[in-house]
C-alpha cells in the first residue's frame, strides 16, 4: 500500500468533494424551491467561469471586478432563465420539467464550446502559487484556498437559511406553497431568487475550479456527478448535499487509488460514482436526509 | 394509426371491438396500405441522399417509438436509451462474428438488449419520475464505460465491422435494397406497437401511466407492468441498433454517448408523448434537423452573417444548439407534438370550405 497516495488522494477528494457539495447545494436550492430537477447546473458553472475569464482576459479588468461583474451577470441570467423558461412550465408534467432543463444543458454546452471553444484555457495569474506542507503532504496554496470558498460558501447558506429573511421565505415556500403566499410571501419572486443564487454559488465554484484547473467544456460534467452527491443525501436537504458531495469526491479518489495500485480496471475515478448512485436507489432512494415521501390519495 | 382517421362528426360506435379497432373506416385503412406500397416505389427513384435519411429515419423511428412506450405510455423517464440502442447495435455484430446469419442476429439482439433493460429495469421498477431518470442516466455512463471496457464485446477503441444483412443467398448492401429490410422492420415493429395498445396490457400501461396508484388498486401489478415497459422499450432499442448496424456495417464506441439518447428524448417530445406515429414524426423531424442546419450554413456561406459568426467551423455546434432549442421552444408552445398539430390540421380540412 502506498499510503502517501492514498493520504494525497484523500485530500484531493475533500477538497473536490467540497466542491461537489458547493454544487450540490445550489442544485437542492432550486430543487427545493421550485421542484424542478436542474440538469443544466454544471453549465452554470461554466457559463460563470467563462464569463469571468473573458471579463479578464479580453479586457483586462482586475480580478476582483471581473469576478463581481461575473455575479451580476449570473444573477440577470438566473432570473431571466427562470422567467423566460421556466415560468411556463408550472404545473407541466415531471418529464417536461426535466426535458426543459436537459435541453437548456445541451443549448449552453454547444454555445459555450462555440463561443469559446473546446480546449482548456488558463486564468491569468491571480494569486501567486506556493506549494504548503500539512503533515509531510505538498498542497498547493489555491487548493486550500478553494477549500476555504467552498467552506464559506456552505456557512453563508446555513447562516442565509436559519437567519435571514428571504432565507426563511424560501424554506417557508418550500415547506407550503400555498400558505407562504397567504403570509404575504411572493413565490415568483421567491422562485426567481432561488435560480438567482443557484446561478450565483455555481458560478462561484466555476471560477475557483477554473482557477485551479484552467476553464474547459468539461467543468459541466460537475453538473451530472452532482446527482450521485444529491441522491446519497437526499435530494431535498442541504446538509445531506454539502455531505453527499464529500463523500463522492472521497469515494472518488479512493476507487482511483484502488484502480490504480490494485485493480487496474481503468476509468474508476469516472464511473464509481455511478455504481453508488444506482446501489443508493436501490436500497435507499430518499437518501441520507430526504424527508420521505408518502403519497396519499 | 388512428390517426388516418377520416370519421364523420360524432361517435356512433356501439362494441368494445370497434372502439379498439385500428382503423375506423375502410379508407383510413386502405390509405395505410396504399402509403405503404407508396413507399416501396422510393428506392425506383434512386436518390441516394434521399434514400439514405429514410432509412435513418427508419431505425431511429423503431427506437424512439420504444422510447415512446416507456415514456408516453407508462410515464416512466429513461435518458439511456442511446447506451441501450448501441447494446443492440453490439449485440448483432458481435452474434454475426460468431457465426450468426444476420437474419438471426438482429431478433436475437433485441433479446439480448431486452436482457440488459431487464437488470437496469429492476431499479426501474420501485423507482419513479425524477428518481428513474436519475438512475437511467447512471445506465448511460456504466453501459457506455462497458463499451470502452470490454473488447471481446465491442472490439474496444477500433470499433467492430460487421456484414451486410442476407437472405436467400441475396446481400443487401446497398441503399437501395437495405431499404426494404429497414421497411419491413418499420411495418412490423410500429403495427405490433398499434396493436399492444388496444391489448389488456397496453391499457395497463396507460394506466400506470394516468396514476398508478388508482392503477394498483384496480389489481393491476406496477411492478411487472413498469419492468414489462422497460423490457418493450429496450426490445425496440435494441432492433433498432442492429439495423443501425448491418447499415453502416461499422459499430464505433463513442456514438452512443448521452447527446444521442437526449435525441431519442428529443424525438418523442417533438413527435409526441403516447402517439405511436408521433413517434416516427419525430425521428423523421430529428433526421431533417441537422441537415436544415448544413444547407442552411451552406446557404449562408460567404454572406456577412458568416464572416461575423465563423458558421462554417461551427456547424456541429450549431446542430447541438439547435437539438435543444427546439427541445425547450416544443415543450413551451406545442407540448403535444407534432402528432397534435397534425390532428388538428386534419381537423381543419375535414370541414374545409366551412371550418366555422
Amino acid at each position: 500500500m502506498q499510503w502517501d497516495l492514498l493520504l494525497q488522494l484523500t485530500l484531493n477528494g475533500l477538497i473536490v468533494g467540497a466542491l461537489y457539495g458547493v454544487v450540490a447545494m445550489s442544485f437542492v436550492l432550486i430543487y427545493k424551491a421550485s421542484q424542478v430537477v436542474n440538469f443544466a447546473q454544471g453549465e452554470f458553472l461554466l457559463i460563470g467561469a467563462w464569463t469571468c475569464w473573458w471579463l479578464l482576459t479580453e479586457f483586462r479588468l482586475p480580478f476582483v471586478w471581473g469576478f463581481l461583474l461575473t455575479l451580476v451577470f449570473m444573477t440577470i441570467f438566473g432570473v431571466l432563465l427562470q422567467v423566460i423558461v421556466l415560468r411556463p412550465l408550472i404545473g407541466e408534467p415531471v418529464i417536461s420539467v426535466i426535458m426543459v432543463t436537459i435541453g437548456l444543458s445541451i443549448f449552453f454546452q454547444a454555445l459555450m464550446k462555440w463561443m469559446f471553444g473546446v480546449f482548456a484555457e488558463p486564468f491569468p495569474p491571480i494569486f501567486e502559487t506556493q506549494a504548503v506542507r500539512i503533515a509531510g503532504l505538498e498542497v498547493q496554496s489555491v487548493y486550500l484556498l478553494s477549500l476555504v470558498i467552498s467552506l464559506a460558501i456552505m456557512a453563508a447558506f446555513a447562516w442565509f437559511f436559519t437567519a435571514s429573511k428571504y432565507g426563511l421565505a424560501m424554506r417557508a415556500t418550500a415547506f407550503d406553497q400555498q400558505v407562504a403566499q397567504s403570509l404575504g410571501i411572493s413565490v415568483r419572486m421567491v422562485f426567481a431568487m432561488a435560480w438567482a443564487i443557484s446561478a450565483i454559488v455555481s458560478a462561484v465554484a466555476g471560477v475557483v475550479v477554473g482557477v485551479v484547473n484552467g476553464v474547459s467544456s468539461g467543468l459541466s460534467f460537475y453538473g451530472i456527478k452532482v446527482f450521485p452527491a444529491v441522491i446519497l443525501g437526499g435530494l431535498d436537504s442541504v446538509l445531506g448535499a454539502v455531505l453527499g458531495g464529500i463523500i463522492i469526491g472521497l469515494l472518488e479518489n479512493i476507487a482511483h487509488f484502488f484502480d490504480s495500485t490494485i485493480l487496474h480496471w481503468g476509468n474508476m475515478f469516472q464511473i464509481a460514482p455511478f455504481y453508488v448512485l444506482i446501489v443508493i436507489l436501490l436500497i435507499k432512494p430518499y437518501g441520507l436526509f430526504g424527508t420521505r415521501n408518502i403519497e396519499r390519495v | 394509426m388512428a390517426a388516418l382517421a377520416l370519421t364523420p362528426c360524432g361517435d356512433f360506435r356501439t362494441s368494445y371491438r370497434e372502439d379498439t379497432t385500428i382503423f375506423p373506416t375502410r379508407t383510413s385503412r386502405n390509405v395505410a396500405i396504399a402509403s405503404v406500397a407508396a413507399l416501396c416505389l422510393v428506392p425506383l427513384t434512386g436518390d441516394r441522399y434521399v434514400l439514405s435519411l429514410m432509412i435513418q429515419m427508419g431505425y431511429l423511428g423503431i427506437a424512439a417509438l420504444g422510447l415512446n412506450i416507456l415514456v408516453g405510455f407508462t410515464g416512466q423517464i429513461s435518458i439511456g436509451h442511446a447506451a441501450f440502442f448501441g447494446f443492440g447495435a453490439f449485440s448483432s455484430a458481435w452474434l454475426v462474428e460468431h457465426g450468426v446469419p444476420v437474419v438471426a442476429a438482429m431478433p436475437l439482439a433485441g433479446v439480448m438488449t431486452t436482457a440488459v433493460g431487464m437488470v437496469f429495469g429492476i431499479p426501474a421498477a420501485r423507482l419513479k419520475g425524477l428518481y428513474l431518470a436519475i438512475a437511467t442516466l447512471a445506465a448511460q455512463f456504466i453501459i457506455e464505460d462497458f463499451f470502452a471496457r470490454a473488447r471481446w464485446f465491442t472490439g474496444g477503441v477500433a470499433g467492430r465491422v460487421t456484414e451486410p444483412f442476407a437472405l436467400f443467398g441475396l446481400r443487401f448492401d446497398t441503399n437501395e435494397s437495405y431499404f426494404f429490410v429497414v421497411l419491413f422492420y418499420v411495418v412490423v415493429s410500429f403495427v405490433a406497437a398499434s396493436n399492444l395498445m388496444r391489448t389488456r396490457d397496453g391499457r395497463a400501461l396507460v394506466a400506470v401511466r394516468d396514476h398508478y396508484l388508482s392503477a394498483e388498486m384496480m389489481g393491476i401489478n406496477l411492478t411487472y407492468y413498469r419492468t414489462l415497459s422497460f423490457g418493450i422499450s429496450s426490445f425496440y432499442a435494441g432492433i433498432g441498433g442492429a439495423l443501425y448496424a448491418h447499415y453502416l456495417l461499422f459499430v464505433s464506441v463513442e456514438a452512443f454517448n448521452i447527446l444521442f439518447s437526449i435525441q431519442f428524448l428529443g424525438m418523442i417530445i417533438i413527435g409526441g408523448l403516447g402517439s405511436v406515429m408521433g413517434s416516427m414524426m419525430g425521428a423523421a423531424f430529428m433526421t431533417l434537423l441537422p441537415e436544415i442546419v448544413q444547407w442552411s450554413a451552406a446557404a449562408l456561406s460567404g454572406g456577412a452573417i458568416d464572416r461575423a459568426l465563423g458558421l462554417g467551423a461551427a456547424v456541429s455546434y450549431l446542430r447541438e444548439m439547435t437539438i435543444g432549442a427546439v427541445i425547450i421552444l416544443f415543450l413551451i408552445f406545442e407540448p403535444d407534438g407534432l402528432a397534435h398539430r397534425w390532428r388538428l390540421i386534419k381537423a381543419y380540412w375535414k370541414l374545409y370550405p366551412f371550418s366555422h
